[in-house]
Protein backbone atom coordinates (compact mmCIF):
# COMPACT_ATOMS: atom_id res chain seq x y z
CA UNK A 1 0.00 0.00 0.00
CA UNK A 2 2.57 2.54 1.12
CA UNK A 3 6.28 2.09 0.94
CA UNK A 4 8.73 4.52 2.44
CA UNK A 5 12.22 4.30 1.09
CA UNK A 6 15.23 5.94 2.73
CA UNK A 7 13.34 9.05 3.68
CA UNK A 8 15.37 12.01 4.88
CA UNK A 9 13.97 15.30 6.04
CA UNK A 10 15.64 18.54 6.99
CA UNK A 11 13.88 21.56 8.38
CA UNK A 12 15.24 25.07 8.66
CA UNK A 13 15.27 26.80 11.98
CA UNK A 14 16.31 30.28 12.81
CA UNK A 15 18.73 31.28 15.46
CA UNK A 16 18.71 35.04 16.06
CA UNK A 17 16.17 36.09 13.40
CA UNK A 18 18.17 35.53 10.25
CA UNK A 19 20.77 32.84 10.80
CA UNK A 20 19.27 29.80 9.20
CA UNK A 21 20.41 26.35 10.23
CA UNK A 22 19.23 22.96 9.10
CA UNK A 23 18.04 20.39 11.54
CA UNK A 24 17.89 16.81 10.36
CA UNK A 25 14.55 15.56 11.61
CA UNK A 26 14.16 12.27 9.76
CA UNK A 27 17.08 10.21 8.62
CA UNK A 28 17.02 7.09 6.52
CA UNK A 29 13.56 5.83 7.44
CA UNK A 30 12.38 2.79 5.51
CA UNK A 31 9.26 0.76 6.11
CA UNK A 32 6.05 -0.26 4.41
CA UNK A 33 2.39 -0.61 5.29
CA UNK A 34 0.13 -3.29 3.89
CA UNK A 35 -3.65 -3.21 3.45
CA UNK A 36 -5.61 -4.43 6.49
CA UNK A 37 -2.63 -3.77 8.70
CA UNK A 38 -2.11 -1.49 11.64
CA UNK A 39 1.46 -0.37 11.58
CA UNK A 40 2.41 1.38 14.79
CA UNK A 41 5.16 3.98 14.69
CA UNK A 42 6.47 4.38 18.20
CA UNK A 43 8.99 6.85 19.50
CA UNK A 44 9.78 9.41 22.14
CA UNK A 45 8.73 13.00 21.72
CA UNK A 46 10.95 14.64 19.15
CA UNK A 47 11.63 11.38 17.32
CA UNK A 48 10.09 12.74 14.12
CA UNK A 49 6.87 10.74 14.22
CA UNK A 50 4.50 13.57 13.43
CA UNK A 51 6.83 14.93 10.75
CA UNK A 52 6.69 11.51 9.15
CA UNK A 53 2.91 11.86 8.96
CA UNK A 54 3.24 15.34 7.45
CA UNK A 55 5.71 14.03 4.90
CA UNK A 56 3.38 11.26 3.79
CA UNK A 57 0.47 13.66 3.54
CA UNK A 58 2.57 16.32 1.81
CA UNK A 59 1.86 18.85 4.52
CA UNK A 60 5.41 19.87 5.34
CA UNK A 61 6.12 23.49 6.13
CA UNK A 62 7.65 25.58 3.39
CA UNK A 63 11.38 25.29 3.03
CA UNK A 64 11.60 21.68 4.18
CA UNK A 65 14.07 19.51 2.33
CA UNK A 66 12.93 15.93 1.89
CA UNK A 67 14.77 13.23 -0.04
CA UNK A 68 13.99 9.57 -0.57
CA UNK A 69 10.96 7.97 -2.17
CA UNK A 70 7.41 7.29 -1.15
CA UNK A 71 5.44 4.75 -3.15
CA UNK A 72 1.67 4.57 -2.88
CA UNK A 73 0.06 1.54 -4.57
CA UNK A 74 3.28 1.09 -6.50
CA UNK A 75 3.39 4.63 -7.86
CA UNK A 76 5.87 7.25 -6.83
CA UNK A 77 4.12 9.73 -4.57
CA UNK A 78 4.93 13.24 -5.75
CA UNK A 79 3.61 16.43 -4.22
CA UNK A 80 1.02 16.76 -7.03
CA UNK A 81 -0.14 13.24 -6.28
CA UNK A 82 -0.32 13.95 -2.61
CA UNK A 83 -2.44 17.00 -3.22
CA UNK A 84 -4.82 15.00 -5.40
CA UNK A 85 -4.99 11.96 -3.14
CA UNK A 86 -5.42 13.87 0.11
CA UNK A 87 -8.93 13.34 1.37
CA UNK A 88 -9.57 10.55 -1.14
CA UNK A 89 -6.85 7.99 -0.69
CA UNK A 90 -4.81 9.49 2.11
CA UNK A 91 -6.43 10.59 5.32
CA UNK A 92 -4.87 12.05 8.42
CA UNK A 93 -6.41 12.00 11.87
CA UNK A 94 -4.51 14.91 13.32
CA UNK A 95 -3.05 15.04 16.78
CA UNK A 96 -4.50 18.38 17.72
CA UNK A 97 -8.20 18.74 18.34
CA UNK A 98 -7.75 22.30 17.10
CA UNK A 99 -7.97 20.79 13.63
CA UNK A 100 -11.75 20.99 13.98
CA UNK A 101 -13.36 24.23 12.88
CA UNK A 102 -14.67 25.74 16.13
CA UNK A 103 -17.56 27.51 14.41
CA UNK A 104 -19.04 24.51 12.62
CA UNK A 105 -21.21 21.74 14.04
CA UNK A 106 -19.70 18.29 13.89
CA UNK A 107 -22.03 16.81 11.30
CA UNK A 108 -21.34 19.64 8.86
CA UNK A 109 -17.59 19.21 9.26
CA UNK A 110 -17.80 15.52 8.54
CA UNK A 111 -20.02 16.18 5.53
CA UNK A 112 -17.32 18.48 4.17
CA UNK A 113 -14.90 15.58 4.35
CA UNK A 114 -17.43 13.42 2.49
CA UNK A 115 -17.80 16.05 -0.22
CA UNK A 116 -14.06 16.31 -0.62
CA UNK A 117 -14.15 12.58 -1.31
CA UNK A 118 -16.43 13.32 -4.29
CA UNK A 119 -19.93 12.79 -2.90
CA UNK A 120 -22.74 15.15 -3.88
CA UNK A 121 -24.06 17.43 -1.20
CA UNK A 122 -27.11 15.47 -0.06
CA UNK A 123 -25.30 12.15 -0.02
CA UNK A 124 -22.44 13.70 1.93
CA UNK A 125 -24.85 14.95 4.58
CA UNK A 126 -26.32 11.47 4.94
CA UNK A 127 -22.90 9.81 4.98
CA UNK A 128 -21.74 12.16 7.71
CA UNK A 129 -24.68 11.20 9.87
CA UNK A 130 -24.06 7.51 9.34
CA UNK A 131 -20.36 7.82 10.05
CA UNK A 132 -20.96 9.73 13.27
CA UNK A 133 -23.55 7.21 14.40
CA UNK A 134 -21.07 4.49 13.56
CA UNK A 135 -18.69 6.05 16.09
CA UNK A 136 -21.40 6.20 18.75
CA UNK A 137 -22.04 9.92 18.40
CA UNK A 138 -25.77 10.45 18.73
CA UNK A 139 -27.98 13.11 17.10
CA UNK A 140 -27.29 15.45 19.96
CA UNK A 141 -23.52 15.16 19.55
CA UNK A 142 -23.84 15.59 15.79
CA UNK A 143 -25.35 19.02 16.35
CA UNK A 144 -22.74 20.16 18.82
CA UNK A 145 -19.85 22.53 18.26
CA UNK A 146 -16.33 21.24 18.89
CA UNK A 147 -15.98 22.99 22.27
CA UNK A 148 -19.10 21.18 23.47
CA UNK A 149 -17.55 17.79 22.79
CA UNK A 150 -15.30 15.86 25.15
CA UNK A 151 -11.80 14.97 24.01
CA UNK A 152 -12.80 11.44 23.13
CA UNK A 153 -15.86 12.57 21.20
CA UNK A 154 -13.85 15.13 19.23
CA UNK A 155 -11.32 12.45 18.41
CA UNK A 156 -14.13 10.24 17.12
CA UNK A 157 -15.40 13.10 14.97
CA UNK A 158 -11.93 13.30 13.42
CA UNK A 159 -11.93 9.53 12.95
CA UNK A 160 -15.36 9.76 11.31
CA UNK A 161 -13.92 12.30 8.86
CA UNK A 162 -11.20 9.85 7.89
CA UNK A 163 -13.86 7.14 7.63
CA UNK A 164 -16.15 8.99 5.21
CA UNK A 165 -13.23 9.90 2.97
CA UNK A 166 -13.01 6.18 2.11
CA UNK A 167 -9.25 6.58 2.13
CA UNK A 168 -7.21 3.43 1.89
CA UNK A 169 -4.39 4.77 3.97
CA UNK A 170 -5.22 6.35 7.30
CA UNK A 171 -2.63 7.99 9.48
CA UNK A 172 -3.65 8.46 13.09
CA UNK A 173 -1.35 10.83 14.93
CA UNK A 174 -1.42 10.24 18.71
CA UNK A 175 -5.13 9.36 18.70
CA UNK A 176 -5.24 8.25 22.31
CA UNK A 177 -3.38 11.03 24.08
CA UNK A 178 -5.31 12.78 26.83
CA UNK A 179 -8.18 10.31 26.88
CA UNK A 180 -9.31 8.23 29.80
CA UNK A 181 -9.01 4.44 29.43
CA UNK A 182 -12.57 3.91 28.28
CA UNK A 183 -12.44 6.62 25.61
CA UNK A 184 -8.99 5.47 24.53
CA UNK A 185 -10.17 1.92 24.02
CA UNK A 186 -13.09 3.16 21.95
CA UNK A 187 -10.83 5.22 19.68
CA UNK A 188 -8.32 2.39 19.29
CA UNK A 189 -11.13 -0.07 18.58
CA UNK A 190 -12.35 2.29 15.85
CA UNK A 191 -8.90 2.16 14.24
CA UNK A 192 -8.83 -1.61 14.49
CA UNK A 193 -12.21 -1.74 12.76
CA UNK A 194 -10.83 0.37 9.91
CA UNK A 195 -7.96 -2.06 9.47
CA UNK A 196 -10.38 -5.00 9.47
CA UNK A 197 -12.22 -3.29 6.61
CA UNK A 198 -9.00 -3.61 4.63
CA UNK A 199 -7.52 -0.17 5.11
CA UNK A 200 -3.90 0.41 5.91
CA UNK A 201 -3.51 2.27 9.19
CA UNK A 202 -0.40 4.00 10.47
CA UNK A 203 -0.75 4.51 14.19
CA UNK A 204 1.67 7.14 15.44
CA UNK A 205 2.04 7.13 19.20
CA UNK A 206 4.44 7.15 22.12
CA UNK A 207 2.15 4.85 24.04
CA UNK A 208 3.74 1.49 23.36
CA UNK A 209 1.61 -0.42 25.81
CA UNK A 210 -1.74 0.46 24.33
CA UNK A 211 -0.61 0.30 20.73
CA UNK A 212 0.65 -3.27 21.03
CA UNK A 213 -2.69 -5.08 21.42
CA UNK A 214 -4.09 -3.65 18.17
CA UNK A 215 -0.93 -3.31 16.08
CA UNK A 216 0.29 -5.92 13.62
CA UNK A 217 3.75 -4.54 13.11
CA UNK A 218 5.71 -1.94 15.00
CA UNK A 219 8.39 0.47 13.84
CA UNK A 220 10.41 2.02 16.60
CA UNK A 221 11.76 5.48 15.84
CA UNK A 222 14.41 7.30 17.71
CA UNK A 223 15.89 10.69 16.97
CA UNK A 224 14.61 10.62 13.43
CA UNK A 225 15.82 7.15 12.57
CA UNK A 226 13.85 3.94 12.40
CA UNK A 227 15.53 1.68 14.89
CA UNK A 228 13.61 -1.50 14.27
CA UNK A 229 10.57 -2.85 12.49
CA UNK A 230 9.15 -5.96 14.03
CA UNK A 231 5.99 -7.95 14.60
CA UNK A 232 4.00 -6.64 17.55
CA UNK A 233 4.15 -10.12 19.05
CA UNK A 234 7.91 -9.72 19.57
CA UNK A 235 7.14 -7.52 22.56
CA UNK A 236 6.73 -10.18 25.19
CA UNK A 237 8.56 -11.76 28.08
CA UNK A 238 11.97 -10.19 28.55
CA UNK A 239 11.97 -8.90 24.99
CA UNK A 240 14.36 -11.56 23.75
CA UNK A 241 12.90 -11.36 20.24
CA UNK A 242 13.69 -7.67 19.92
CA UNK A 243 16.75 -6.81 17.89
CA UNK A 244 17.70 -3.38 19.16
CA UNK A 245 18.66 -2.37 22.66
CA UNK A 246 16.43 0.69 22.39
CA UNK A 247 13.32 -1.37 21.66
CA UNK A 248 14.21 -3.62 24.55
CA UNK A 249 14.74 -0.61 26.82
CA UNK A 250 11.31 0.76 25.86
CA UNK A 251 9.76 -2.57 26.69
CA UNK A 252 11.56 -2.77 30.01
CA UNK A 253 10.56 0.75 30.98
CA UNK A 254 6.84 -0.04 31.06
CA UNK A 255 5.36 0.02 34.55
CA UNK A 256 4.05 -3.54 34.11
CA UNK A 257 7.58 -4.73 33.34
CA UNK A 258 10.76 -3.64 35.07
CA UNK A 259 9.97 0.12 35.17
CA UNK A 260 13.69 0.79 34.83
CA UNK A 261 15.96 2.32 32.25
CA UNK A 262 18.44 -0.54 32.32
CA UNK A 263 20.06 -2.18 30.38
CA UNK A 264 21.06 1.07 28.71
CA UNK A 265 20.58 4.54 30.07
CA UNK A 266 19.41 6.76 27.30
CA UNK A 267 18.24 10.17 26.13
CA UNK A 268 19.96 12.46 28.63
CA UNK A 269 23.44 11.25 27.75
CA UNK A 270 23.07 11.41 24.02
CA UNK A 271 22.44 14.58 22.08
CA UNK A 272 18.89 15.01 20.92
CA UNK A 273 17.81 16.77 17.78
CA UNK A 274 17.52 20.49 17.72
CA UNK B 1 1.45 16.51 56.88
CA UNK B 2 -0.91 17.77 54.18
CA UNK B 3 -4.42 17.29 55.39
CA UNK B 4 -7.81 17.89 53.83
CA UNK B 5 -10.51 18.09 56.47
CA UNK B 6 -14.11 17.52 55.48
CA UNK B 7 -13.76 19.11 52.06
CA UNK B 8 -16.87 19.82 50.12
CA UNK B 9 -16.81 21.25 46.65
CA UNK B 10 -19.08 21.60 43.65
CA UNK B 11 -18.82 23.72 40.56
CA UNK B 12 -22.51 24.39 40.84
CA UNK B 13 -23.33 24.85 44.50
CA UNK B 14 -26.27 22.44 44.56
CA UNK B 15 -24.36 19.59 42.88
CA UNK B 16 -21.44 18.60 45.09
CA UNK B 17 -18.59 16.93 43.22
CA UNK B 18 -16.73 16.08 46.40
CA UNK B 19 -18.59 15.35 49.62
CA UNK B 20 -17.06 15.74 53.07
CA UNK B 21 -13.80 14.33 51.91
CA UNK B 22 -10.79 13.88 54.15
CA UNK B 23 -7.30 12.97 53.08
CA UNK B 24 -3.86 12.89 54.68
CA UNK B 25 -0.51 12.94 52.98
CA UNK B 26 2.56 12.52 55.18
CA UNK B 27 6.05 13.90 54.58
CA UNK B 28 7.92 11.66 52.19
CA UNK B 29 4.82 9.65 51.36
CA UNK B 30 3.79 8.70 47.83
CA UNK B 31 0.04 8.48 47.60
CA UNK B 32 -1.72 7.33 44.44
CA UNK B 33 -5.11 8.73 43.44
CA UNK B 34 -7.13 6.97 40.78
CA UNK B 35 -10.67 7.40 39.49
CA UNK B 36 -12.64 7.64 36.28
CA UNK B 37 -12.55 10.80 34.24
CA UNK B 38 -14.94 13.33 35.69
CA UNK B 39 -14.70 11.82 39.16
CA UNK B 40 -13.02 14.97 40.46
CA UNK B 41 -9.40 13.83 40.74
CA UNK B 42 -7.97 17.00 39.28
CA UNK B 43 -10.41 19.12 41.26
CA UNK B 44 -9.24 17.46 44.47
CA UNK B 45 -5.64 18.09 43.42
CA UNK B 46 -6.33 21.75 42.79
CA UNK B 47 -8.14 22.10 46.13
CA UNK B 48 -5.15 20.62 47.93
CA UNK B 49 -2.82 23.01 46.12
CA UNK B 50 -5.02 25.97 46.98
CA UNK B 51 -5.87 26.73 43.37
CA UNK B 52 -9.55 26.24 44.15
CA UNK B 53 -11.31 27.13 47.37
CA UNK B 54 -13.57 24.52 48.95
CA UNK B 55 -17.12 25.47 49.84
CA UNK B 56 -16.76 23.71 53.17
CA UNK B 57 -13.79 22.33 55.00
CA UNK B 58 -10.14 23.33 54.96
CA UNK B 59 -6.74 22.25 53.77
CA UNK B 60 -3.99 22.23 56.39
CA UNK B 61 -0.28 22.13 55.73
CA UNK B 62 1.64 20.96 58.80
CA UNK B 63 -1.38 21.88 60.94
CA UNK B 64 -1.55 25.42 59.58
CA UNK B 65 -4.28 26.48 57.15
CA UNK B 66 -3.11 26.78 53.57
CA UNK B 67 -2.30 30.41 52.80
CA UNK B 68 -2.80 32.12 49.50
CA UNK B 69 0.30 34.29 49.79
CA UNK B 70 3.92 33.76 48.88
CA UNK B 71 5.40 30.57 47.50
CA UNK B 72 2.90 27.81 47.87
CA UNK B 73 4.11 24.85 49.89
CA UNK B 74 1.87 22.60 47.81
CA UNK B 75 2.71 22.72 44.13
CA UNK B 76 0.39 21.49 41.42
CA UNK B 77 1.88 19.97 38.28
CA UNK B 78 -0.31 20.08 35.19
CA UNK B 79 -0.89 17.47 32.55
CA UNK B 80 -0.05 19.82 29.69
CA UNK B 81 3.13 21.77 30.30
CA UNK B 82 2.44 24.00 27.29
CA UNK B 83 -0.32 25.69 29.25
CA UNK B 84 1.79 26.08 32.36
CA UNK B 85 4.49 28.34 30.93
CA UNK B 86 4.55 31.78 29.38
CA UNK B 87 4.88 31.15 25.63
CA UNK B 88 6.86 34.39 25.18
CA UNK B 89 9.47 33.68 27.82
CA UNK B 90 12.52 31.58 27.21
CA UNK B 91 12.13 28.57 29.47
CA UNK B 92 15.25 29.51 31.46
CA UNK B 93 13.46 32.65 32.59
CA UNK B 94 10.38 30.63 33.45
CA UNK B 95 12.48 28.30 35.56
CA UNK B 96 14.43 31.05 37.29
CA UNK B 97 11.24 32.90 38.14
CA UNK B 98 10.65 30.19 40.73
CA UNK B 99 14.19 29.38 41.76
CA UNK B 100 17.67 28.64 40.45
CA UNK B 101 18.33 24.92 40.62
CA UNK B 102 21.86 23.56 40.78
CA UNK B 103 23.53 22.22 37.66
CA UNK B 104 23.56 18.74 39.15
CA UNK B 105 19.81 18.79 39.63
CA UNK B 106 19.26 20.11 36.11
CA UNK B 107 21.30 17.20 34.87
CA UNK B 108 19.41 14.71 37.04
CA UNK B 109 16.23 15.70 35.25
CA UNK B 110 17.87 15.17 31.88
CA UNK B 111 17.58 18.84 30.96
CA UNK B 112 20.17 20.16 28.52
CA UNK B 113 21.51 23.64 29.15
CA UNK B 114 20.69 24.90 25.67
CA UNK B 115 16.99 24.12 26.21
CA UNK B 116 16.91 26.97 28.69
CA UNK B 117 17.65 29.45 25.91
CA UNK B 118 14.69 28.30 23.85
CA UNK B 119 11.08 29.35 23.70
CA UNK B 120 8.49 26.79 24.82
CA UNK B 121 7.36 26.10 21.26
CA UNK B 122 10.87 24.87 20.40
CA UNK B 123 10.71 22.14 23.04
CA UNK B 124 8.77 18.93 22.95
CA UNK B 125 6.10 18.14 25.53
CA UNK B 126 8.40 15.79 27.41
CA UNK B 127 11.24 18.29 27.52
CA UNK B 128 8.95 21.04 28.72
CA UNK B 129 7.37 18.78 31.32
CA UNK B 130 10.78 18.17 32.90
CA UNK B 131 11.31 21.94 33.16
CA UNK B 132 7.90 22.33 34.79
CA UNK B 133 8.58 19.57 37.30
CA UNK B 134 11.95 21.06 38.18
CA UNK B 135 10.39 24.50 38.55
CA UNK B 136 7.99 23.13 41.17
CA UNK B 137 10.83 21.80 43.34
CA UNK B 138 11.81 25.20 44.76
CA UNK B 139 13.02 25.17 48.37
CA UNK B 140 10.03 25.63 50.63
CA UNK B 141 7.82 23.34 48.59
CA UNK B 142 6.72 20.48 50.83
CA UNK B 143 4.15 18.64 48.72
CA UNK B 144 3.61 17.96 45.05
CA UNK B 145 0.38 17.17 43.27
CA UNK B 146 1.37 15.35 40.10
CA UNK B 147 -1.74 15.38 37.93
CA UNK B 148 -1.18 12.93 35.05
CA UNK B 149 2.23 14.46 34.43
CA UNK B 150 3.64 11.53 32.49
CA UNK B 151 0.81 10.54 30.14
CA UNK B 152 2.31 12.35 27.16
CA UNK B 153 5.77 10.87 27.67
CA UNK B 154 7.27 7.77 26.14
CA UNK B 155 8.07 4.93 28.55
CA UNK B 156 11.77 5.68 28.92
CA UNK B 157 11.31 9.39 29.53
CA UNK B 158 8.60 8.49 32.03
CA UNK B 159 10.92 6.29 33.99
CA UNK B 160 13.66 8.90 33.97
CA UNK B 161 11.32 11.63 35.14
CA UNK B 162 9.88 9.54 37.95
CA UNK B 163 13.28 8.33 39.06
CA UNK B 164 14.66 11.86 39.23
CA UNK B 165 11.59 12.99 41.12
CA UNK B 166 11.70 10.03 43.46
CA UNK B 167 15.32 10.72 44.32
CA UNK B 168 14.68 14.39 44.98
CA UNK B 169 11.55 13.67 47.00
CA UNK B 170 13.37 11.15 49.16
CA UNK B 171 16.19 13.59 49.81
CA UNK B 172 13.87 16.43 50.78
CA UNK B 173 11.08 14.35 52.33
CA UNK B 174 8.48 15.68 49.90
CA UNK B 175 5.01 14.22 49.99
CA UNK B 176 3.72 13.42 46.53
CA UNK B 177 0.16 12.82 45.40
CA UNK B 178 0.22 11.01 42.06
CA UNK B 179 -3.00 11.31 40.06
CA UNK B 180 -3.21 8.81 37.23
CA UNK B 181 -5.45 6.46 35.31
CA UNK B 182 -2.58 4.06 35.06
CA UNK B 183 -2.97 1.42 37.75
CA UNK B 184 0.38 -0.16 36.93
CA UNK B 185 2.17 3.16 37.34
CA UNK B 186 0.55 3.84 40.71
CA UNK B 187 1.41 0.33 41.79
CA UNK B 188 5.06 1.03 41.01
CA UNK B 189 5.33 4.47 42.54
CA UNK B 190 3.08 4.65 45.53
CA UNK B 191 3.04 3.09 48.95
CA UNK B 192 -0.63 3.81 49.45
CA UNK B 193 -3.47 4.16 46.96
CA UNK B 194 -6.94 5.67 47.13
CA UNK B 195 -9.75 5.59 44.61
CA UNK B 196 -12.12 8.49 44.07
CA UNK B 197 -15.64 7.60 42.99
CA UNK B 198 -18.94 9.38 43.50
CA UNK B 199 -17.29 12.17 45.47
CA UNK B 200 -15.84 9.92 48.16
CA UNK B 201 -12.50 8.21 48.65
CA UNK B 202 -12.00 4.55 49.36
Amino acid sequence: MLQINQLNLQLPHYRKWWRREWATCIEDVTFDVQPAEIHAVIGASGAGKSLLASTIMGLLPEGAKATGQLYFDGNLLTSEHQQRLRGHQLALIPQSLNALDPLVRSQRQVSWAARRAGNPHTVAWQLAREALSHYQLDRDAQRRYPHELSGGMARRVLTAMAHVSRANLIIADEPSVGLDPQQRNRVLAALKALALEGKAVILITHDLRHALPIADRVTIMRQGRSVETTQASAFQGQGEQLQSTYARALWHALPNNAFSTSPTRLSSKEPTLA
Amino acid sequence: MLEARQLQFGFRSNVPLLETLSLRLEHGEWLGLSGNSGAGKSTLGKLLAGLLTPQHGDVYVDNKPLTQRGLRPVQWLAQSPELAVNPRWRVGKTLREAWTPSDALIQDFGIRRDWLERLPNALSGGELQRICVLRALAPGVRYLIADEISTMLDPITQVELWQALKQHARHHQLGVLVISHDAALLERLCTRRVHLAGGVLN
